[in-house]
């Protein structure tokens, strides 16, 4: 039972974290992964460069991948939760080889999954996800804990030659739910007229 | 047996403009997969699971880049849920597929979900044809990239096991 609440004391929280990041550059291309990262990013403003899954599950970062060798010379993020992450572990792999300097992909860790009773997943206690990113072939990897890493973190995660991955641990918590447009015919519209007009 | 079918596939991928090729290995795509990592006009990316290749291509799609998938009827399995994505967002994605468990199968592990792979694939919203003739892949190819790139469709080409060497493990 630590372990599950052991994240409840974590000091970041994953709002003000989707904040920074997303309003950090307009043209920044986003893509979230389902449930509470969806959230977060839509919390931070809903804009049409952002893309958040409504399912899906593990798709995240190869969609990342996909827009991020279509387009070289934007910088795409990708944030998504601990669950989501998990369930595509091979995506990593993936992105490795291909090693797209303008990809960038952020885990919001709670140590839970969110959207079905908070149940522990597997980074509560036994999995290291960047360790796996690392291990897979990403060239730079770290894990937030505190503001000060965050501080370190956020011109890597936006800047530096990627692929970048890093875990950033937040407060596990319940949120308000701050739900995006559902229409999926209409995120792809909206983002690829905003994008490639 | 005519084996350079898989030129008339990569003709169709060229016509189509397509510039992301996503994979996992079969031995019956083997010559087109070569030739198209050796297309400096195409970014080839190997997959570890085929359910990779349809949000890879959702978000080349996003980006104002077509793509394609190549694999193995076993592949279509792992693909399910992720085909939800391509169908509820209306993502085109054309995939060529290479049957297994149809024909001369020697592996009877294949069977099942080689059976079952049309059903699948239309019950997860694709429109689906079938190869069966070397001399027709070429006009099905360009189909089913029409169907997709033209009409914002998922499409699956399903190259029958007839179209390729028996596979016998040595025996």
């Amino acid at each position: 039972m630590t372990t599950q609440l052991r994240s409840t004391a974590y000091p970041l929280n994953r709002r003000d974290v989707a904040a920074r990041l997303v309003q950090s550059d307009p043209g920044l291309l986003v893509i979230a992964g389902l449930g509470s990262t969806a959230w977060d990013i839509t919390a931070a403003g809903d804009r049409d460069l952002n893309f958040p899954l409504w399912g899906a599950m593990g798709g995240a970062i190869t969609m990342g991948l996909g827009l991020a060798l279509a387009q070289p010379d934007r910088r795409v993020l990708v944030i998504t939760g601990d669950g989501e992450t998990l369930m595509g572990m091979g995506s990593f792999a993936t992105v490795a080889l291909q090693a797209p300097g303008n990809l960038s992909i952020c885990t919001f860790d709670n140590e839970h999954y969110g959207e079905t009773g908070m149940q522990v997943t597997h980074t509560s206690s036994a999995t290291d996800l960047a360790g796996v990113a690392a291990a897979c072939g990403i060239a730079v990897t770290g894990t937030v804990h505190t503001e000060a890493e965050l501080e370190t973190a956020l011109p890597v995660i936006l800047a530096a030659p990627g692929p970048v991955y890093h875990v950033i641990k937040v407060k596990a918590e319940k949120l308000d739910f701050v739900l995006p447009p559902k229409d999926g015919v209409h995120l792809k519209d909206r983002f690829r007229k905003a994008l490639l007009g | 047996m005519q084996l350079d079918w898989w030129k008339d596939i990569y003709t169709a991928l060229k016509a189509a403009d397509v510039r992301q090729v996503g994979y996992v290995p079969d031995a019956g795509h083997s010559a087109l997969i070569e030739a198209c990592l050796a297309d400096d006009d195409m970014r080839t990316v190997v997959l570890t699971t085929e359910e990779e290749g349809i949000s890879l291509l959702a978000g080349a799609w996003l980006g104002g880049q077509r793509g394609a998938l190549l694999m193995q009827s076993s592949g279509v399995g792992n693909c399910i849920n992720m085909m939800s994505l391509a169908a509820t967002c209306q993502f085109p994605v054309p995939i060529f597929v290479t049957m297994r468990g149809l024909w001369r199968e020697f592996n009877p592990w294949q069977k099942v979900m080689g059976q079952a792979t049309n059903a699948h694939l239309t019950m997860a919203g694709f429109s689906t044809l079938t190869a069966t003739m070397p001399e027709h892949v070429g006009a099905l190819a360009g189909e089913t990239l029409d169907t997709a790139y033209d009409g914002g469709q998922m499409s699956a080409l399903l190259l029958h096991q007839c179209l390729v060497p028996v596979k016998t493990f040595g025996k």
